[in-house]
């Protein structure tokens, strides 16, 4: 199906494609050619001359231990923040699909977290787990564990992660309990006549059913894990302790801006654009394409 | 096999509301039972509650020698066809048929062996390695009888199965079906709305409205002597004619001027009994030796091909449409003015309150 509109004025359609454009070029394209100029570029000590040093800054990148651990933290950060998010949601989205009083009341609660700002959302847990005056840490050395993560890597890690996946849990409860709404009532019922248990039900019938709402939550998860939760980091842990939770958002940043390394800094921004458009092909190919039952 | 006896079954939903107010039927091993009624009349109710996907509120629902009230589905050796054949998208046909066995903890051979058989008598072997969403409604139709047989119930329960079918498909299912279960002697409790069905199917009907059966019986009997009013009208295409009538000594009389004989063996009834007189379509003749001569002015006639259908009005009820059913084709102009005769055998007399055959 192509359908070819036809302008009268030779210039209208431009006029009409001009705010679009203009706001790409401004905010996406120009910025993102800066990055890859800025990425080949080494300033001196001062930032008075900078030259062309092609790709040693990406070199440098891959044989610096620091930057090769952010990697690993990212990964472990991303995967841990997807599965403990998602996990979470679709336990409560089973739990949602079978109440039949207050459902509504119920669905907007678990709703709210979703409008709270990623930054707000850090420092709230970073209280509730502040080793001296946190509820979380008291309770925890209640029961033995010393949780400092001002000291403690993983401590520290384990944060953002809480933090990150918690802000994320509406909005793949919200897809959860609608891929489980469109599973028909009488397929459950079959299953149930042809002698599956409850748990089995959901194991080989509804989880089957759902992974086209899982796999597309995947990827948007990865994402947000990977791009959305800088301001969780920098309202926290600001990347520490020694670089425990400097997740590659972070470390772009924290190397930019802080430690005025402009030219590593773009090498890495590079690097993070080509992983979104790795990912957004993924999503294209996969999840917009997906299997239809 | 199993008989299968209901036992002053009732549904109440948690709101109050009534769907089911104590049905009895006791279904003998191996037969062909079809609850029919209009929407929400509770046919498909009761046989979620046979099947025991509705909780039963009242009464004792025994499948073979077992109490099945608190039975999970599972456990009550039943299979289930339903509406929209429910079957599992994600599966192949062979998985499809094999869950139930599988759940089951059945050795792979013998699966192997029952899903073969069934899909030899279903004429579906070529279709075992695709998906549900492969095939054509028919197609999906037979999988899901297939999944049904495989697993050698007790009792079929079949909810409108046929519903979602083009007509020429339904009618060739319904055969199929029919033979199937025939051959296996399987008893089956089937669920439609449509008459046509019911009374091809079914070796007894429950005729059910507002959650009473109004009448069990052989689809002969009920089209013949049908209990309520209610049955009467809805069994039989095109519908009943109802006229409003007095008892007069020996006589019913329409209207002051029509005066019909009692049909056979109704006794004698009190003088000025309000009733209600019904004449099925088909038993009305045009210009026969009828014992009553009815005079209608016609009103509109639907050509069917084999039959005609004509609608008119007696002179003194522009109310109620009386309708004729005669073979072959005939034309009349609206306006035109007909004789139409009955034999007092094809009278149906119902008391005009309780709507009950008398």
């Amino acid at each position: 199906m192509h359908k070819k509109v036809i302008f009268r004025h030779r210039w209208l359609p431009y006029a009409l494609l001009f705010p679009q454009l203009a706001i790409t070029i401004v905010f996406f394209i120009w910025p993102a050619s800066q990055a890859l100029y800025q990425s080949v570029l080494l300033e001196d000590a001062f930032g008075l001359s900078s030259k062309f040093v092609a790709l040693e800054n990406f070199i440098a990148l891959f044989e610096d231990p620091h930057y090769l651990g952010s990697f690993k933290v990212t990964i472990v950060f991303s995967v841990a923040v997807a599965f403990l998010s998602m996990g979470f949601s679709l336990l409560l989205a089973v739990m949602a699909d079978r109440v039949i009083k207050g459902s509504m009341a119920y669905k907007t609660l678990l709703i709210w977290p979703y409008a709270i700002a990623p930054a707000v959302s850090g420092v709230l847990w970073f209280f509730m787990f502040n080793p001296t005056v946190g509820i979380n840490a008291w309770l925890l050395r209640q029961m033995g564990y010393d949780w400092n993560h001002y000291l403690d890597g993983g401590d520290a890690l384990l944060l953002i992660i809480i933090a990150s996946a918690w802000q994320q849990i509406s909005y793949n409860f919200l897809f959860f309990l609608a891929g489980l709404q469109a599973i028909p009532r009488s397929l459950i019922e079959a299953a149930a006549i042809d002698g599956a248990s409850p748990m089995k039900r959901f194991w080989t019938i509804i989880f089957p059913l759902l992974s086209p709402t899982t796999f597309f939550l995947l990827v948007v998860n990865i994402v947000y894990a990977f791009f959305g939760t800088f301001g969780v980091v920098h309202a926290t842990t600001d990347g520490g302790p020694y670089g425990a939770t400097s997740i590659l958002v972070y470390k772009v940043f924290n190397d930019g801006f802080v430690g005025l390394d402009l030219g590593g800094s773009a090498a890495q921004s590079v690097i993070l654009m080509a992983i979104v458009i790795g990912l957004t092909v993924v999503q294209f190919r996969y999840v917009e394409r997906q299997v239809e039952y | 096999m199993a008989e299968v006896r209901l036992n002053d079954v009732q549904k109440v939903y948690p709101n109050g509301f009534k769907a089911i107010h104590g049905i009895d039927i006791d279904i003998t091993d191996g037969e062909f039972i079809v609850l029919v009624g209009p929407s929400g009349c509770g046919k498909s109710t009761l046989l979620r509650m046979i099947a025991g996907l509705e909780t039963v509120s009242d009464g004792e629902i025994h499948i073979g020698e077992r109490m099945v009230n608190q039975l999970e589905p599972a456990d009550r050796d039943i299979a289930m066809v339903f509406q929209n054949y429910a079957l599992y998208p994600h599966m192949s046909c062979y998985d499809n048929m094999a869950y139930g066995l599988r759940n089951k903890g059945m050795p792979k051979d013998e699966i192997e062996k029952r899903v073969r058989e069934a899909a030899e008598i279903l004429e579906l072997a070529q279709l075992l390695d695709r998906r549900p969403r492969q095939l054509s409604g028919g197609q999906r139709q037979r999988i899901a009888m297939g999944r049904a047989i495989v697993r050698e119930p007790s009792v079929f329960l079949f909810d409108e199965p046929l519903s979602n079918l083009d007509a020429k498909l339904r009618v060739q299912m319904r055969v199929e079906i029919r033979k199937l279960q025939r051959n296996l002697g399987t008893t089956s409790v089937y669920v439609t709305h449509d008459q046509v069905e019911a009374m091809t199917m079914a070796d007894r009907l429950v005729v059910m409205n507002e959650g009473v059966a109004e009448q069990i019986g052989t689809p002969i009997e009920v089209y013949e002597r049908p209990a309520t009013m209610f049955v009467a009208g809805f069994i039989g295409s095109p519908a009943m004619n109802f006229m409003d009538a007095k008892v007069e000594g020996e006589e019913v009389v329409v209207g002051g001027k029509l005066h019909f004989p009692m049909p056979n063996g109704t006794g004698a009834l009190e003088a000025g009994r309000e009733v209600s007189l019904g004449i099925r379509p088909e038993h009305l003749d045009l210009g026969g030796n009828g014992d009553v001569g009815l005079p209608i002015k016609v009103e509109l006639v639907e050509h069917l091909g084999a039959d005609t259908l004509v609608y008119g009005y007696l002179p003194w009820d522009t109310q109620n449409l009386v309708t004729l059913r005669m073979q072959g084709s005939q034309e009349f102009p609206a306006g035109h003015e007909i004789t139409l005769t009955v034999s007092h055998d094809h009278l149906h007399l119902f008391d005009k309150q309780s709507g009950k055959r008398i």
